[in-house]
């Protein structure tokens, strides 16, 4: 059955990727504000990495920008209309346990499809497609409890881009695992990220694996959000190129300055 | 002994046997070994023993056996009355008030505390009041039970689901409150309502929690439907124990007493096999962690 349902590969999502947008927002929580200020357009389409030193207020704009937050002044848009709440099309990936412990691998993976009212075959089908793609084809009925960090990360992988949303908003997905791991799932992502046409944005505080990733990395804290285009985005061999180095260098510059 | 075995009731979950390194899934896990076995009947033996010896010597040490009838006599009169329809009346009539009762508590208890624990408005309405309740011993609301209800099978039942009913409450309430956010902001941005959130995050996680509570419910429920039918019942096995005393039937009192045990027993063990099946999915215990010999 396995491998049955892992040759019907996902469908490739016709939808294209939401823009977002954040118009001189003010970010955090009621009378915690984290950021101000903060102006950022993120394109159709993009993986859009986003750097800053830890406290400074990525995850709470990834959480603005998933509806889990509101603004606490300026707006925050989705394709322009005002985010007012969470939403299937921006799925959030979390940096740890953000899978269900009480639910199987297909369990998790489902659940967006069994929100959506998808029948139980099809689900199944889906579900075991993406835990293909993901590499996990026969952990479906583990409890995430039995998997690695890395494994676990790919189920939440596989639950995030399971319903097809037009955005993936990523929190530091990868922060958690070793070195190796950490190359391992980067590909992955890439690959798999491929046959979507999701916006991605993705958190982190690896300026490399931002380099690695980006078609543009936003540097946050410190004044006003700036946005650095990455000169060939998702070339592994792009690392040593000298205007990778020195946008290295620049990013670095301005994470010890903030 | 009867207390010791409600006491066991209501903190068994606190020190449920080691599970060893993760037993596989499916695996029936968590077997005594025959050495485990061994020492646990022959603690129960022994203190069959020393009851045996300390009232047939009639021990007067400060403390007085002579009036106490021997365990040789207890489990004479224990297979009179197992032969009477009457003795399996009683112990029909307290089970069915105490799963009645312990069934109410669990369903408003694990309500209560959610909605408490979820929502600032039902925070401030039923908060204060349930603070005020709480301290309020179930079984000194018999003369309330009386008067409320128009017989005393309800007024029992009553006050077996109050009594459970806080310890639940507060368990719940608790545990809800600890569930980590994330689990909810990950069912939210799938798209989830409020339901789903409800249904696949909050009652599973809380699920632990809620157990202790529903454990330490049925101890307390044990004690509170034993006293108010000794106070005001009409069978059950609190009132027979209590009216053997009456009739200065002491082995009567003491076949009450070893019924009530052996009952909370079951029933402290079939909330604890119930709760184990539901929480699988708990990290299983490391060796470290649980295992601790003297």
């Amino acid at each position: 059955m396995d491998t049955l349902t892992a040759a019907s590969a996902p469908v490739t999502d016709p939808r294209p990727g939401l823009a977002l947008g954040l118009r001189r927002a003010e970010l955090g929580r009621p009378g915690a504000p984290v950021l101000r200020g903060v102006d950022l357009d993120v394109r159709p389409g993009e993986l859009l990495t986003v750097v800053g030193r830890s406290g400074c207020g990525k995850s709470t704009l990834l959480r603005t920008l998933a509806g889990l937050l509101p603004t606490l002044s300026g707006e925050a848009t989705a394709d322009g209309a005002a985010i007012t709440g969470p939403d299937a099309d921006r799925a959030l990936v979390f940096q740890e346990d953000g899978l269900l412990p009480w639910r199987s691998v297909r369990g998790n993976v489902e659940l967006p499809l069994a929100i959506r009212g998808l029948g139980r075959a099809e689900r199944r089908d889906q579900a075991a497609g993406w835990l293909a793609r993901v590499g996990l084809p026969d952990r479906a009925r583990d409890l995430p409890q039995r998997l690695s960090g890395g494994q676990r990360q790919r189920v939440q992988l596989a639950r995030a881009l399971v319903g097809s949303p037009r955005a993936v908003l990523m929190d530091e997905p990868f922060g958690a695992l070793d070195a190796r791991t950490r190359g391992e799932m980067q590909l992955l992502l890439v690959d798999v990220l491929g046959e979507t046409r999701a916006t991605v944005v993705f958190v982190t505080h690896d300026v490399d694996e931002a380099l690695l990733l980006g078609d543009r990395v936003a540097l946050l804290g410190g004044g006003p959000v700036r946005t650095l285009d990455v000169p060939s985005p998702r070339d592994p061999d792009a690392a040593a190129l000298p205007e990778t180095l020195s946008l290295r260098e620049q990013i670095l510059a301005s994470l010890r300055q903030s | 002994m009867t207390v010791q075995t409600l006491d066991a009731a209501g903190g068994s979950r606190t020190n449920r046997p080691e599970s060893g390194p993760a037993p596989a899934p499916g695996a029936a896990g968590r077997r005594l070994g025959w050495r485990r076995r061994l020492l646990r009947t022959g603690s129960v033996l022994a203190a069959l023993g020393l009851w045996q010896l300390l009232t047939g010597l009639q021990v007067r040490l400060w403390l007085d056996f002579s009036q106490l009838p021997t365990t040789l006599q207890v489990a004479d009169s224990l297979r009179q009355q197992v032969g009477t329809a009457l003795y399996w009346e009683d112990l029909g009539d307290s089970l069915r008030r105490i799963l009645l009762g312990f069934l109410l508590a669990a369903v408003l208890g694990t309500a209560t505390g959610v909605l408490v624990a979820r929502s600032r408005t039902a925070e401030d309405l039923l908060g204060p009041v349930l603070e005020l309740l709480r301290p309020i011993p179930a079984i000194a609301l018999v003369p309330v039970a009386i008067l409320l209800f128009p017989g005393t099978e309800q007024g029992i039942v009553f006050i077996t689901a109050t009594a459970a009913y806080f310890p639940v409450v507060v368990s719940t309430r608790h545990a809800v409150r600890a569930l980590s956010p994330v689990w909810e902001e990950a069912v939210l941005t799938l798209g989830g309502g409020r339901l789903r959130v409800l249904a696949q995050v909050v009652l599973p996680g809380a699920l632990p929690g809620i157990l202790g509570g529903l454990s330490v419910g049925m101890g307390v429920a044990w004690i509170c439907v034993i006293s108010a039918e000794m106070l005001s019942g009409q069978y059950g096995i609190g009132y027979r124990t209590w009216q053997d005393y009456t009739v200065v039937d002491y082995p009567g009192v003491l076949v009450g007493m070893v019924s009530i045990g052996l009952l909370g027993r079951i029933t402290a063990g079939a909330v604890e096999l119930v709760g184990r099946r539901l929480t699988r999915w708990l990290p299983p215990r490391t060796e470290r962690s649980t295992a601790w010999t003297p």
